[in-house]
């Protein structure tokens, strides 16, 4: 721990702290904190409960725990995270990490930067690339398959958002696990070879336990980043009807597109307690590698 | 080479062939439809023109949006960067009262309040505040869910920079901001790249804040604008919206050579950086 070497003080200290703490709780912890009495009222876009926003209080929470559409809508998220992240992601991310380790070739170039133009292009591009791909008319998948007038995104909504999380996410599953993989010593790896241990064996028993922080850490980012995603509404815009309307998209249309803000801030509040589930499940598991190290 | 190898290794090239041809089929069409003469959905060998981007050079449309695109990455970048270097060598030098509780507050706060989670108070506030609808409203929005990791990370190259320099610095009687200015920043300038680069992406890829906030055409960013092309109503010109997502999409790819070039894009210790 460095000292005050720069002789700030504590009074100096505090005023350059000071700026970016303002924004912080002005633009994040307010309107966090700001959701969780919205949602306790009737507050809408327009009309009477506009002007003067009657106290609810659990209402709203009764009122989606009682509705069908909430129900539908996370039933349809815990799809979305376990099929695209936890299954997708992962598992393709480690795939393709350990198909090519110990390889430093053009393959391997290639397939990195492909993997990773999915990452990092912009999210209204990437949305309309698979548009074109999954098009009814003239779509390169129906030609591909020789499916002409196929509408994947009105015959398997689900399963079209899912795999497309899968091509836009898996570059980072895929970088932590080259990181990992390239963590575990090779004479290990070369000890079981020659002890006869098959590739599967020297997966399960030399690989997996030393990698296992890698492995939470993953699954708990992905799953958090994937349960927050909007860019699903870009690809089918929640539809056909309400098939692909996940949590993100609910509480939009909800709040936004019916103007039931009280409403959907009660759906946020649901929305934020998932999120701090999954991010204490992290931040302990951070702690117990930091205590341990 | 005994059998069992030789179908691990056709096994293997298989399977990457196929994770190849995954990844490859959706981007086929980024790269052949902006140089074809004339555009279908369907990704196909282009006969070969630039006129495509002479058309999109001279669309006002889309050329302002990106203008704008440049404004909010710009403006955020800057804010994000300063402040976060004054809070993350302050928050490293000296002990406030209830520094490290405060650090992983931020840090579990950054992770659950997020753009989509917050959208209802995040709208409401911007109304509250006459910030529908201005550019300055999107900025201090960004900036505001930006900050926490940005601390977070340029506190850790913070904490590695030694501070003799500083103290002898100090002797030679320069300000604490002078000393920030001319000894920190320069130690430290592979952790404001990094924050740069990330802060910039992060609102370059950004849909939903300016989708919720901005309401005139004229103020809206690439993201918010290339979405526009292909809903509202009509046969999509597919050259235009090929060639603007390839131009949209330049910046990034650049801004990711440069960063893996310059310092390798790999992880360390698992974190994101």
């Amino acid at each position: 721990m460095p000292a005050d070497a720069a002789g700030l003080g504590r009074a100096r200290a505090a005023a350059f702290v000071a700026p970016a703490l303002l924004l912080i709780a002005g633009f994040l912890v307010f309107p966090a904190l700001w959701t969780i009495y919205l949602g306790m009222t009737d507050y809408r876009l327009t009309g009477l409960a506009a002007a003067e926003p009657a106290f609810t209080g659990l209402d709203n929470v009764r009122r989606a725990l009682d509705e069908d559409q909430f129900t539908h809508s996370l039933g349809l998220t815990l799809q979305f995270v376990v099929g695209s992240a936890v299954l997708g992601q992962a598992l393709l991310g480690f795939a393709i990490a350990w198909l090519l380790r110990e390889r430093h070739g053009a393959l391997r170039r290639l397939v990195e930067a492909l993997v990773l133009l999915a990452w990092i292009l912009p999210g209204s591009v990437v949305a309309f690339l698979w548009i074109a791909l999954l098009d009814r008319e003239d779509g390169t998948l129906n030609a591909l398959l020789g499916t002409p007038g196929t509408a994947w995104l009105v015959e398997h909504p689900m399963a079209a958002i899912i795999v497309f999380n899968i091509w836009r996410g898996t570059a980072f599953s895929m970088m932590l696990y080259a990181a990992a993989l390239s963590s575990v010593p090779p004479s290990q790896l070369e000890t079981a070879r020659l002890a006869g241990a098959s590739s599967w064996q020297q997966l399960r028993d030399v690989v997996l336990p030393r990698i296992r922080g890698h492995v939470l850490t993953n699954l708990l980012l992905i799953s958090l980043w994937t349960f927050n995603d909007f860019t699903p509404f870009l690809l089918t815009n929640g539809g056909p009807g309400d098939e692909t309307e996940i949590m993100p998209v609910f509480v939009y249309k909800t709040a936004l597109f019916n103007g039931e803000l009280g409403y959907g801030a009660a759906l946020s509040v649901l929305m934020l307690l998932v999120n701090l589930v999954i991010a204490l499940v992290y931040v302990r598991l951070l702690r117990a590698r930091e205590a341990a190290s | 080479m005994s059998p069992r190898e030789l179908l691990g290794r056709v096994g293997r090239y298989t399977l990457l062939s196929l994770v190849l041809a995954f990844f490859a089929l959706p981007l086929l069409w980024l790269a052949t439809a902006p140089f074809d003469r004339t555009p279908e959905i369907a990704a196909s060998w282009p006969e070969f023109t630039l006129d495509n981007v002479r058309e999109l050079l001279d669309n006002e449309n889309a050329l302002r949006s990106l203008r704008n695109s440049v404004l909010l990455a710009g403006g955020t970048c800057a804010l994000v960067v300063t402040l976060s270097a004054l809070a993350a060598y302050a928050l490293s030098r000296v002990r406030l009262p209830g520094r490290d509780g405060l650090l992983y507050a931020l840090l579990l706060l950054s992770s659950i309040v997020t753009g989509t989670a917050a959208m209802v108070p995040l709208f409401n506030l911007a109304y509250e505040l006459d910030l529908i609808d201005s550019r300055l409203g999107v900025i201090l929005v960004l900036t505001g869910g930006l900050l926490p990791s940005a601390i977070f990370i340029l506190k850790d190259f913070t904490d590695a920079t030694p501070v003799s320099y500083e103290e002898s610095a100090r002797v030679f009687g320069a300000s604490p901001l002078q000393i920030v200015r001319h000894l920190v920043v320069p130690l430290i300038r592979p952790g404001l790249a990094t924050i740069g680069v990330w802060s910039v992406a992060q609102v370059w890829g950004n849909f939903l804040i300016p989708f919720l906030l901005l309401r005139s055409p004229e103020k809206s960013p690439a993201a918010v604008v290339m979405y526009t092309f292909y809903t509202e109503g009509g046969q999509p010109d597919l050259a235009l919206i090929s060639t603007f997502s390839l131009l949209y999409s330049l910046p990034v790819v650049l801004m990711f050579l440069f960063v893996s070039s310059r310092y390798g894009f790999r992880f360390h210790g698992g974190i994101k950086r």
